[in-house]
């Protein structure tokens, strides 16, 4: 039964709710994804997108709700390294001491010893990582000299390393440039058909239509849930939007 | 009276040495220098100064009960600093009054309660080693605390500097890769308290803080890698605790005072002169002369 389980869903959360000390940031959200799909999250600022991520990383705690990630829970997902997590820019302090390898040899940690001591293919790991997004050349570069295009990949070589079979990424085409734009779209590609589940949240509508099969709205709560063709329609999106019409958020040629 | 002495260098180092007080005040300072500045590099990247301003503070009733109870101060110590912390994390749940307001008012009532102890418990406490410290006093029993509680800093942080300095970066990951940040959390913090505990020994409660600020921040516009940031935070931490215990064994200064101003200066020769990120950036002003 669990192997049928795994083979249908990567991620299943069934009516999560989370709660900030009584603040309600996200309630009765469900979303179901299966291996080589990818979903777009979609919302506006505090609508509960990064709660989202948080409640399937086990960031925090959900209060109501069930969550399954390979039919697994998630403590045990964060054991298996199942999971990684690609952060916003801003979500990160750039000034800190630290080299790219040192960043993308974190995606190793959770499989190495207590010491953190990299093994071979730890090694390799790493190094395969940084070729696939293009950094060879910056190996033992500071994170804070890099462009934020480059810092992206950086934190995506992270999660390829890590070898995760879901990947979420907060805001993964805000301020980079258009080659690290090109390299991440064809690198979901790849993510694609090497059957990786991808969860990513932008607020480029653009970007949904180009490579989202899925799309997830949400407004502290599932405002629309399907294939991208049937729900991302003007009418979802100015619910998700709180009535902005989706005009002034696409421009007027969409 | 003794002007005539340094005018040698090699004088200036060792006419100290010939007393015992000296040699083990050099020695415990270093050590206890050694671990503030370790965990330093920790506390500045995590943001942490105003939590170890907090906690050296409210380690003060705990030094004053142990010590009317007759037991290990480091022991009194420990309890209140993580004990405040624990309030601090308490406070700011249950109320809507901002971070920073809760732990000023914590470490400070903390701080008041200690001071008020001390007036009324009738005993031999030294009310002024404890807040401007006393190197040059130490007991032998402090010496063993003190190394004793240093060796297990040193070896907590070695064994977990790699998941600290991941905890410090980038905690979500931590946690997403399966990683216990709840537990490096109070690894953290028990190790804040106890380099407290042996650094008021040094400089005293007031200025300790300094101990585990300073050296962090000098070393971090140093270096833009994380080991070299601690490399440096443990040097310059060691090298103004015994430029502060000469100078002040030769021109009868408070020590306490004295070690923490090296640091200051050592900080500012960076902040003007640190190659990438110093004002004047020696880097380049060499590069034009070449």
């Amino acid at each position: 039964m669990e192997t049928i389980n795994y083979q249908n869903f990567r991620i299943e959360a069934e009516n999560i709710c989370v709660d900030y000390n009584g603040k309600v940031a996200l309630y009765d959200a469900n979303l179901r994804l299966q291996p080589g799909q990818i979903c777009g999250l979609v919302g506006m600022n505090g609508a509960g997108k990064t709660t989202f991520f948080n409640a399937l990383t086990g960031f925090v705690n959900i209060s109501k709700g069930k969550i399954r990630i390979n039919g697994e829970s998630v403590r045990s997902a964060q054991k298996d390294q199942t999971i990684a997590y690609v952060p916003q820019n801003e979500g990160i302090d750039n000034q800190f001491p630290i080299s790219v390898w040192d960043v993308v040899m974190m995606g190793r940690y959770g499989s190495m010893n207590i010491f953190r001591c990299p093994r071979e293919s730890d090694v390799q790991a790493v190094r395969d990582a940084i070729e696939r997004v293009d950094l060879t050349d910056h190996l033992s570069t500071p994170i804070g000299n890099l462009s934020g295009g480059q810092r992206k990949r950086t934190f995506l070589a992270r999660a390829i390393a890590q070898r995760a079979s879901i990947l979420l990424l907060d805001e993964p085409f805000s301020g980079v440039d258009i080659r690290t734009e090109k390299l991440i779209s064809e690198l979901f590609i790849q993510f694609k058909n090497e059957g990786k589940t991808i969860l990513l949240s932008t607020h480029d509508m653009i970007h949904v239509r180009e490579f989202c099969d899925l799309v997830l709205l949400i407004n502290k709560t599932v405002v629309a849930y399907g294939e991208t063709s049937e729900v991302f329609t003007p009418e979802n999106i100015t619910t998700t939007f709180g009535g902005i019409s989706p005009d002034f958020l696409f421009g007027p040629e969409s | 009276m003794e002007l005539c002495s340094f005018l040698t260098l090699d004088s200036f180092i060792t006419d100290p040495l010939t007393h015992d007080f000296m040699r083990k005040a050099l020695l415990m300072s270093s050590l206890v220098a050694a671990v503030c500045g370790f965990l330093s590099s920790y506390l500045t990247l995590k943001g942490w100064a105003l939590m170890g301003d907090a906690v050296s503070h409210s380690v003060m009733p705990g030094v004053v009960v142990a010590y009317a109870l007759g037991l290990p101060f480091s022991l009194g110590a420990f309890i209140f600093g993580v004990g405040s912390v624990a309030l601090i994390g308490f406070i700011k749940q249950k109320s809507r009054v901002k971070e920073d307001t809760v732990i000023g008012l914590v470490f400070t009532g903390f701080f008041a309660l200690g001071i008020v102890l001390v007036s009324k418990i009738k005993s031999n406490i030294d009310l002024h080693s404890i807040l401007f410290g006393s190197p040059l006093g130490i007991s032998l029993s402090d010496v063993k605390q003190t190394i004793f509680i240093s060796l297990l800093v040193v070896i907590l942080l070695s064994i977990f500097r790699k998941d600290l300095m991941l905890y410090c970066f980038d905690p979500r990951h931590a946690k997403t890769v399966g990683i216990n940040v709840f537990f490096l959390h109070y690894l953290l913090l028990t190790c804040l308290s106890l380099a407290a505990v042996v650094g008021l020994q040094s400089v005293g409660i007031i200025l300790v803080v300094a101990m585990l600020i300073t050296p962090g921040a000098t070393a971090y516009l140093l270096t833009d890698k994380f080991d070299n940031m601690t490399v440096i935070s443990v040097l310059s931490a060691i090298i103004s605790s015994l430029i502060g215990i000469y100078v002040s064994f030769w021109f009868d200064l408070e020590t306490g005072g004295s070690i923490v101003l090296a640091q200051t200066f050592i900080f500012l020769f960076a902040f003007l002169f640190a190659p990438r990120y110093g004002i004047f950036k020696l880097k380049k002003l060499f590069a034009g002369y070449k």
